[in-house]
């Protein structure tokens, strides 16, 4: 019979395996919040519609009536929410993430489960809700007239890269947060000025300097945005092969320490929380 | 030795005290810290030099405890608050790490702290029978298999479909434990849970628990301040002090042991050191409450306290009164001064005001005790004073019956009709 070890030591063995064989509670978590979120309102899921709309409607004006902006051959509005939608990912995953564990103590003092789950839902919610407002890209595509081409099949890879860069940043927000509560007043700064140094509202061809543009993309959401644009607009903007490689470094790098650093603190989230 | 599915070894768990774990080593501490290790680099500082706090703030919730359980084992854990129980239940169930030691499971494991664990107040029944099962470590098809089952042991078939939030109580409680009586370790650990729910209920999770480790040949480990549940249940107890065990043994010798100990401690509650109700007219404190000398505190034995006072200005008319709660915070009886017809009359002073039963009603366990004064209609002071554990009496050869909290004696006669 397999016989389960408790010590001291912080490695474990089976610690994927573990993971793994509570992959159901992933998605019942992710699930509950769904599910809670939209209960009592009276417009429900469409609130993950009328936030992005708004957004990029906002967006849209400053940057390109206020700022002046340009944005090449496509209409400024697609150019926005090209931005708006993996910002979106990211933001919400990541302040989600942060407060995740605070918000489940009651449920980390009195239960077992690997508690990587528990920011990791909040990734999966993000991404229901990046996947609803994709609806808005569609319907603006159709609007303007807009066919992508090949390209567009590269979206899952920008998608995943999203992903990483989120639940890195996220992870490791939300474990220092169960340790250093100030963290729970420095992430909505991370997300404000995150805002303003991704190119959300604007094209990263703004910034022509060569070692500019390498600084600016150490962001990895620069990365992630443009390869968005590349794929779903034709390749309008051209591909920046050192942003994609330093964003993929930067988020690979993000993630690997942040699981390092949960997986060496959550043995004492209970003990802090 | 091999024979074993729990085997503790030299477990030990050390909580430091004070500040808690936040503030002291916060952000700015560590900045600090690190600030200062990258002055000191260069001269060569000892490694011993680390600002810890000092050793006497550590505090032993367990302290080198070992034991083993054998596969179909029930073993209830019983010790007095602060003894190191909920500690070893959550070292056990893997929420928080032991400091050294270390522990072997052999089968699945399954731990039951709290009912009702993740229950979301606006997902209806059905729904939080998902989340707290996949909470609880089934699966979903596991679930599905048993929701039938799990509704109707709950017996809230009517309301599944309402959200949790408007529930009574009782329904909430009896929907979680549901979830969690259709569990299917093989090794199941459980804290206090029975503790809420109405005595019907409790009865009914009893049975379920009994059968579990009795048909299914289970192991169980049982948290208890009910020494009848204990002795229902348990072949085995393990009796925890301080942190320290002697290890396990039968049941009823170790329940002996430990009332043996709690009836010979804290007789005295000195209420100038607990937390006071504040009232705008204090002219009078409550200052000590204590068991007369050589007075057990079982069932149906004689039972006499003593309640202390002191008066700042001359008090007509007053009404010392003493209730007794349940742990649940169900009040069981309340001895007013004035119910026994006694009018009191203070002046400035201290007093000692004595309370006499011929014969203690309460039911063994553990009672909240609160003390008040008033005079006059108004509420002088009045405080929580502690908890007193009422012991199973010598005479007291009745097990848990569902009596509720006090009993009392009384007479029956037949007529044939």
């Amino acid at each position: 019979m397999e016989e389960l070890i408790i010590s001291a030591e912080h490695e474990e063995k089976n610690y994927w395996r573990d993971l793994w064989s509570y992959r159901e509670l992933l998605y019942f978590l992710a699930w509950r919040d769904i599910l809670v979120r939209y209960k009592q309102t009276t417009v429900g899921v469409a609130w993950a519609v009328i936030r992005p709309v708004l957004q990029i409607a906002i967006f849209t004006f400053l940057f390109q009536r206020v700022a002046k902006m340009s944005s090449g051959d496509i209409p400024y509005v697609l150019l926005v929410t090209g931005g708006t939608l993996p910002w979106g990912l990211f933001a919400s995953t990541f302040s989600a993430a942060g407060d995740s564990l605070i918000s489940s103590s009651n449920l980390i003092s009195k239960i077992y489960f690997p508690r990587l789950l528990v920011p990791a839902s909040t990734l999966v919610v993000g991404l229901v809700d990046f996947a609803i407002s994709l609806s808005i890209l569609v319907v603006l595509m159709i609007w303007y007239r807009y066919v992508p081409d090949f390209r567009i099949l590269t979206l899952p890879l920008f998608i995943i890269l999203a992903m990483m860069a989120s639940l890195g940043a996220g992870l490791w927000l939300a474990a220092l947060t169960v340790k250093y509560r100030d963290f729970r007043f420095i992430s909505p700064f991370i997300v404000q000025i995150g805002f303003f140094i991704s190119p959300v509202g604007f094209a990263s061809s703004n910034i022509t300097t060569p070692w500019e543009r390498v600084l600016y993309s150490l962001n990895p959401m620069v990365g992630v945005i443009d390869g968005y644009r590349w794929a779903i607009f034709r390749g309008s903007t051209p591909f920046y092969w050192p942003g994609l490689l330093l964003s993929l470094s930067v988020s690979g790098f993000l993630l690997f320490t942040a699981i390092k650093y949960f997986r060496h603190t959550e043995k004492s989230f209970v003990d802090l929380i | 030795m091999s024979d074993y599915c729990i085997s503790v070894e030299h477990l030990t768990k050390r909580y430091r005290l004070g500040q808690g774990g936040s503030s002291n080593d916060g952000l700015r501490h560590q900045l600090e810290a690190g600030v200062r290790a990258l002055f000191t680099l260069g001269r060569g500082t000892s490694k011993g030099n680390k600002a810890r706090p000092a050793q006497n703030e550590d505090f032993f919730a367990l302290n080198d405890v070992s034991f083993t359980v054998k596969p179909g084992e029930v073993l209830g854990v019983i010790g007095r608050n602060g003894a190191g129980k909920s500690t070893l239940l959550k070292i056990l169930s893997r929420i928080t790490p032991p400091t050294s030691g270390q522990i072997r499971v052999r089968g699945r494991i399954a731990s039951l702290l709290e009912v009702g664990t993740g229950f979301h107040p606006d997902l209806t029944g059905r729904e939080n029978i998902f989340l707290n099962g996949a909470i609880l470590g089934m699966t979903r098809a596991e679930i599905t298999r048993k929701l039938d089952e799990i509704i109707a042991f709950a017996e809230i078939e009517r309301f599944i479909d309402t959200p949790v939030k408007r529930y009574s109580s009782g329904m909430y409680v009896r929907l979680a434990f549901a979830v969690a009586a259709h569990l299917e370790p093989e090794i199941l650990i459980v804290d206090e849970v029975l503790a809420v729910g109405d005595a019907q209920f409790q009865k009914k999770c009893i049975g379920k628990m009994n059968e579990v480790a009795q048909s299914h040949g289970r192991t169980v480990l049982f948290v208890s301040h009910q020494m009848s549940a204990v002795r229902k249940l348990c072949s085995k107890g393990l009796l925890l002090t301080a942190g320290q065990t002697g290890g396990p043994g039968p049941v009823e010798e170790v329940i002996q042991a430990y009332l043996g100990k709690i009836s010979a401690s804290e007789r005295t509650l000195d209420l100038t050191k607990v937390k006071h109700d504040a009232y705008a007219m204090q002219t009078a404190r409550l200052e000590c409450l204590s068991i007369d000398d050589n007075c057990p505190v079982a069932y149906g034995e004689p039972l006499t306290f003593h309640l202390d006072v002191t008066c700042d200005t001359a008090i007509a008319d007053a009404i010392l009164g003493v209730c007794f709660d349940t742990a649940e915070g169900y009040r069981v009886i309340t001895l007013d001064s004035d119910v026994c017809g006694k009018v009191l009359d203070f002046s400035k002073g201290k007093y000692r005001v004595t309370f006499k039963l011929p014969r203690n009603p309460l039911s063994p366990g553990l009672y909240n005790i609160g003390c008040a004064m008033f005079s006059g209609g108004a509420i002088l002071d009045s405080c929580n004073a502690g908890v007193w554990e009422v012991v199973t009496g010598q005479g007291d050869t009745m097990t848990n019956r569902g009596y509720g909290g006090a009993r009392l004696t009384f007479d029956t006669e037949v007529a044939k009709l």
